[in-house]
């Protein structure tokens, strides 16, 4: 019960926290307040026409969409990977597991145009597709690929500590009270993983929102079909209109930030009913 | 339907699946990592080779690949050591002291995170920009930020700045300040504290953190390419002579730089690896 | 040496005056007063949460108080950073830098000393190495803290903190992290070292018996307020209420209620005793092998006998309330059933009416956390 107040034996207070504190606004505070004040230049009713013209809407609802559904892939398949690397031991455990962070370390126009040679209708992937009708480079499906493979990771490393630390004795319970090994993991492992997998979610689902360097080389980039928010802001920079950039920056934003409360709090309720 | 036992007809375990369905799930696994995740990086070195090592070496000496090699290793020179400092200052306050707003500030300092690559270029623009706030002032005093190196800087900063903190807040906490305090009553100064006892403490941590930072400067693509203006063998970074390449369909230079930057993420995740190891914590993200 | 307050290894009488301290609501000091004598051992006992760590963090510097005033040496302690201080102290889990070996932790309070009063190298080597051997792990020199025992850290701890040659040692739950064994022994080689070196030592435990057998007087701490500062003997034989009396070792309650200088236990049927507790609601306390027991009827029921070494415990039945109690296995031997009477002669009585009594133990931990 040693908590400590704002004097401390301990010196480099003031000094720190004032480095700290003029970095973060001269870094992060003021370039952000910023960006919520500017796009009011065009005054209200001119936001939300630079909001809701078709082409922005369609961007908007491109990229949000594609990342929920592949944060929503990832959910099962990051289930599948964090269980395999927990539980299981295998030869080249230590290499996969290396594997896993590949996303978060290759840069991601790196990703991006590996993706794209491999989906691509002569890629390795792509020849196998092309002949059942499948196509993936430059089109929406090609977002989805990029968005699967740069969030994957963010739900197995959501997932591991968790899944390290359930106790085993609980599946030993309800192994000795004849539940049997589908019913066990369906009735009690799976709902003490929820907020894990719920996290994991929000954790790909913050990073596929706002994706742009492994989206864009694969995505073809049409517009109205393949035109992802982020590319919009950039095309709205290049033709000097900043406030509409801003605009459509601070709708990616609130609702980015809107989307990620709400499955806090779903997480923080689930969290206090399994404890 | 008797249960499938496993080796040598013992009992399984209640805890377990079927030898058969984990050798499914196992194999299911590495298809998964293999195809998503093995295969972009291998694809990477198999394009750049595609036309022979002398094709290779060709696009390295580019006088513009050499211009965003150096360029890449300027931004990442300035902005690294620039985050380390910081980040060690403000785990030092986060970590070792109780205030009010503590957690507001962790929540700040992460934001960056939560911020698309893009609008962490655009809020450069829209501050040192041509039609920006401070842009036609220093227009007049013949200041260049925007479309040069501050700009370019200022970016990686931006979206690079949690790193060395979010690595180092945990691993100060966990450690206590005990023995800190230890130091103080045998004497010790401020700086002998940091440079004697915590430093020694945090230095795996701190070379974690700083090996992401460094990475992911890098290597950033989105902030950077809206605050470059894309001027060849200028203001192109690595990632930026990759798009440029590849949209002028030369595949082999693209994929050339992609490998040097590929090589750059080996080595990243090999060193992470070891470092995980020998601070004791596994399977951390990156992020 | 002007600036130093200990220091050079000559004891300090240490002072403090109404010491208070809030974390938040959390009162830690509430009021705190105690004087050791140089060369004085001295143990602060309480229950967790009672401010006994508070106190000595207060006394180190690592913790700053609301109000109050502590001089060491004489001299005050306002304004007087940790470092200037020039205390040993040992902490709770030892706290030894855990990349540095044995002797370079020892000699790390010499090596941060200021150029012109840190030793020369030779000097630093030669004063961890006779730290050491006094401490008897001269061979651990070498180690790494997580190389050795927690005896052997304990140690080490104490080498650090005597390098500096202070003049007062402080101690955090000392034994805290040790198992038993160790423990007993070290508590006797540490009493021995401070006889030795002639310092001025304080330190923190909640063990009774470990600050009853190696202190010269034992502070009792309950709710950041000292309840009595007596040598053990004292503590031991006259109380000052029913909390340290309770504290220091095991004792059977029952309530009773004082008229007219004798304590009645009306609904026990018990009989009457003699006391100087004012009337009004009060408890007897008294220590298992204080209570004697009679033959013959009487209220109490005999449900077992078991031998106990030089001892006999006998549980016995009182009002439907079971009590144990200690008989010298030469005195009367009562058998399973029979009915007894008791001598309650040498009770302790404490009025309930005085606020600072507890009533009950939930009580009781009520104004410890409060």
């Amino acid at each position: 019960m040693r908590l400590r107040t704002s004097r401390s034996a301990l010196p480099g207070f003031a000094l720190t926290l004032g480095i700290t504190l003029a970095w973060l606004s001269l870094i992060v505070v003021l370039p952000l307040a910023l960006l919520v004040l500017r796009p009011w230049t065009l005054g209200v009713a001119g936001v939300w026409h630079s909001i809701a013209e078709p082409r922005v809407l369609a961007a908007l609802r491109l990229s949000f969409g594609a990342a929920v559904l592949a944060a929503a892939v990832n959910v099962p398949f990051g289930l599948l990977v964090a269980w395999v690397m927990v539980r299981y031991r295998f030869p080249g455990r230590n290499l996969a597991d290396s594997l896993i962070d590949m996303p978060l370390a290759l840069p991601t126009a790196v990703a991006g145009i590996a993706l794209t040679a491999l989906f691509a209708p002569k890629g390795w992937i792509g020849m196998l597709l092309t002949p059942l009708g499948i196509k993936v480079a430059y089109t929406p499906l090609g977002i989805l690929v990029a968005l699967v493979f740069v969030g994957l990771p963010f739900v197995v490393r959501t997932l591991e500590p968790v899944l390290m630390d359930l106790p085993l004795e609980a599946e030993e319970v309800a192994a000795t009270l004849g539940a049997t090994r589908a019913q066990t993991l369906r009735r009690v492992v799976l709902p003490a993983l929820m907020p894990a997998l719920l996290a994991g979610f929000a954790a790909a689902l913050a990073r596929g929102i706002g994706e742009y360097g492994s989206v864009i080389f694969i995505a073809g980039n049409m517009p109205m079909i393949s035109e992802i928010a982020p590319l919009l802001i950039v095309i709205r920079l290049e033709q000097l209109d900043y406030a509409g950039a801003a605009a459509l920056a601070l709708v990616m934003l609130l609702a980015s930030f809107a989307i990620l409360l709400l499955l806090n709090l779903l997480q923080w309720r689930m969290g206090r009913r399994a404890s | 339907m008797t249960p499938v036992s496993g080796i040598a007809g013992a009992p399984l375990a209640p805890t377990t699946e079927r030898p058969a369905i984990q050798a499914g799930l196992i194999v299911l696994t590495i298809l998964l990592l293999v195809v998503l995740l093995l295969l972009p990086l291998v694809v990477v070195f198999v394009e750049a080779f595609a036309h022979g090592l002398g094709a290779v070496v060709g696009a390295l000496v580019e006088p513009e690949a050499i211009a965003a090699i150096e360029l890449t290793l300027v931004v990442a020179a300035v902005s690294v050591p620039l985050n380390t400092v910081c980040g060690l200052a403000a785990a030092w306050c986060i970590g070792r002291f109780r205030f009010p707003g503590r957690r507001l500030l962790i929540t700040l300092i992460e934001l960056p995170f939560s911020v698309s690559p893009v609008i962490s270029g655009l809020v450069w623009v829209l501050l040192f920009g041509a039609n920006g706030w401070l842009g036609p002032m220093l227009d007049r005093a013949g200041v260049r930020i925007i479309f040069a190196l501050p700009g370019l800087i200022l970016a990686t900063v931006f979206v690079t700045f949690p790193f060395v903190a979010r690595t180092l807040i945990p691993l100060m906490q966990e450690q206590g300040a005990a023995e800190e305090e230890a130091a103080i009553t045998l004497g010790a100064t401020g700086w002998q504290i940091f440079r004697r006892v915590t430093l020694p403490n945090i230095r795996w941590g701190l070379l974690y953190g700083v090996l992401l930072c460094n990475a992911r400067a890098m290597g950033e693509f989105g902030a950077v390419a809206v605050v470059s203006g894309h001027v060849r063998g200028q203001t192109m970074t690595m990632p930026l002579q990759i798009e440029a390449l590849f949209n002028d369909y030369d595949w082999v230079g693209a994929f050339t730089i992609a490998g040097l930057l590929s090589l750059l993420a080996l080595v990243t995740l090999a060193v992470k690896a070891t470092l995980e190891w020998r601070i004791g914590r596994r399977g951390g993200a990156l992020l | 040496m002007a600036n130093r307050t200990a220091g050079r290894g000559i004891a300090v009488k240490v002072e403090a005056f109404e010491l208070r301290k809030a974390f938040g609501r959390t009162v830690a000091l509430d009021g705190v007063s105690l004087s050791v004598a140089s060369g004085e051992f001295v143990a602060l006992l309480g229950p967790s949460g009672s401010g006994k760590t508070s106190l000595l963090r207060v006394l180190a510097g690592l913790e700053f108080v609301d109000s109050g005033r502590i001089e060491i040496g004489g001299r005050s302690m306002d304004g007087v950073p940790a470092r200037e201080r020039s205390l040993g102290f040992v902490f709770q889990n030892y706290a030894l830098f855990r990349h540095m070996t044995v002797a370079r932790n020892v000699a790390f309070g010499l090596e941060v000393q200021p150029r012109r009063r840190r030793p020369p190298p030779r000097d630093i080597r030669a004063r961890v190495r006779s730290l050491l051997d006094l401490m008897g792990i001269g061979d651990l020199a070498g180690r790494y803290p997580e190389q050795i025992s927690g005896g052997q850290r304990q140690r080490v701890a104490l080498a650090r903190a005597l390098a500096i040659q202070p003049g007062l040692l402080l101690l955090d739950e000392p034994f805290g992290a040790l198992d038993a064994k160790v423990r007993k022994n070290l508590r006797i080689w540490l009493r021995d070292l401070h006889d030795r070196m002639g310092l001025t030592t304080i330190f923190v435990t909640h063990d009774q018996a470990e600050a009853m057998e190696m202190a010269d007087r034992v502070a009792v701490l309950r709710a950041g307020r000292i309840e009595q500062v007596d040598s053990p003997d004292r503590l031991y034989a006259s109380p000052a209420n029913a909390f340290v009396h309770e504290f220091l070792g095991e004792a059977i309650r029952l309530e009773c209620s004082v008229t007219q200088g004798r304590a009645h236990f009306d609904a026990l049927s018990l009989t009457d005793i003699k006391t100087t507790c004012p009337a009004g609601p009060a408890i007897a306390l008294i220590r298992p092998y204080e209570i004697g027991l009679l033959p013959g009827p009487g209220p109490v029921q005999v449900l077992s006998v078991h031998a106990n070494g030089p001892l006999r415990r006998v549980r016995l039945a009182l009002a439907g309330q079971a009590l144990e109690v200690l008989l010298p296995e030469d005195s009367w031997s009562p058998t399973v059933g029979q009915s007894c009477a008791l001598d309650l002669s040498r009770a302790s009585i404490y009025s309930l009416a005085s606020a600072d009594t507890p009533r009950s133990p939930q009580a009781l931990s009520k104004t410890a956390t409060r």
